[in-house]
């Protein structure tokens, strides 16, 4: 499971669940998002973030479903703004701070 | 402490210690800090002289209140953080650490549950905080640890471990254990997990923080062998 970018030769070896989308939420929401619950819109699954499966990068990341894989929100980052596409999420319970 | 912290915060370097031949432990000074629960991590970020900035995740090995953190870093090949924490940082560098961060692979000492820890490689590093608070906290939960690392050299923590108070630690080694051991040598099936862990029907908290491949596999023989999945919680990280 080496993945590299092919114009770096950076190898992204970042932490693969949703534990790891503490630090990156906590510039976006208030709460510990690791304990926000989000439903699948694919497959109907919910699941704590804590337990979903994430690729990571400098520029963003991207959360899949603990059971169907499909994407449920990708986060990019860039200067000027961060972009949130949320298709692939039906619900977020996010927990009172 | 669980409210997530979004501001970064000056570290000093305190200490480098090597571990294992690839890993050292890594104190570092943060005044702001304030204290973590055992199981958090950081975010700890790196800025490059031409002002390229990399942000990677760290298991806390330190618990409690206090502004001196402890971590322990495994040398893995992503060509900029690892490297320079495991050759080039020295005491005194400055880094921007982030934290503490996620409330859910954690332990409160108020938990009346019995724990089972399973680690592999330099993920028993939250799980020998969550050892340190059980051990702080004079909680008499059952607390065990199954340890999986290439060998003795290569355990993170070995002698701490080795001596833990109050806890049932086993570990296998895949490679080769230390002199005159008496154990299999081996990579973890799921007879030793049944073997050397609490069963299902004592409900533990079943805690598993590894590389992506071993947490996949632990955590299916878990519940395999009856473990209720919610009570299966997991942390992985990049590798095989």
């Amino acid at each position: 499971m080496v993945d590299m970018d092919p114009h770096t030769g950076v190898v992204n070896v970042g932490r693969i669940d949703g534990n790891a989308l503490a630090g990156p939420l906590s510039e976006i929401f208030r709460s510990d998002m690791t304990l926000a619950s989000g439903e699948c819109r694919s497959c109907g699954h919910l699941m704590l973030l804590a337990d979903t499966v994430v690729e990571m990068d400098d520029a963003g990341f991207i959360v899949m479903c603990s059971s169907c894989k499909h994407v449920l929100f990708t986060v990019v980052k860039s200067e000027k703004r961060t972009w949130i596409d949320v298709q692939g999420l039906a619900g977020l319970g996010i927990p009172s701070a | 402490m669980v409210t997530a912290d979004p501001v970064w915060h000056e570290g000093t370097v305190l200490s480098t210690t090597y571990a294992t031949p690839g890993g050292r432990v890594l104190t570092l000074h943060v005044p702001e800090w304030g204290g973590n629960i055992a199981g958090q991590h950081l975010d700890l970020r790196l800025t490059a002289e031409d002002g390229y900035q990399a942000v990677r995740s760290y298991s806390i090995a330190s618990v409690g209140e206090g502004d001196t953190i402890e971590l322990a870093v495994d040398q893995i090949p992503d060509g900029e953080v690892s490297p320079y924490l495991t050759l080039d940082v020295m005491t005194g560098d400055q880094l921007e650490v982030r934290g503490p961060l996620g409330g859910w692979f954690v332990w409160h000492e108020t938990d009346p549950s019995p724990v089972q820890l399973i680690g592999g490689g330099s993920g028993v590093v939250p799980l020998v905080a969550m050892m340190r608070a059980h051990a702080a906290s004079g909680s008499t939960v059952p607390f065990n640890l199954l340890y999986s690392a290439r060998s003795d050299d290569e355990a993170f923590y070995y002698d701490e471990l080795s001596n833990a108070k109050g806890a049932d630690v086993t570990f296998r080694f895949t490679r080769r254990g230390p002199r005159g051991w008496q154990h299999p040598v081996g990579r973890l099936t799921k007879e030793v997990v049944q073997q050397a862990t609490l069963p299902p029907d004592s409900t533990p908290m079943v805690f598993v923080c590894g590389p992506n491949g071993f947490v996949e596999a632990v955590a299916t023989w878990l519940v395999e062998l009856g473990h209720d999945p919610a009570r299966v919680k997991t942390e992985r990280f990049g590798g095989n």
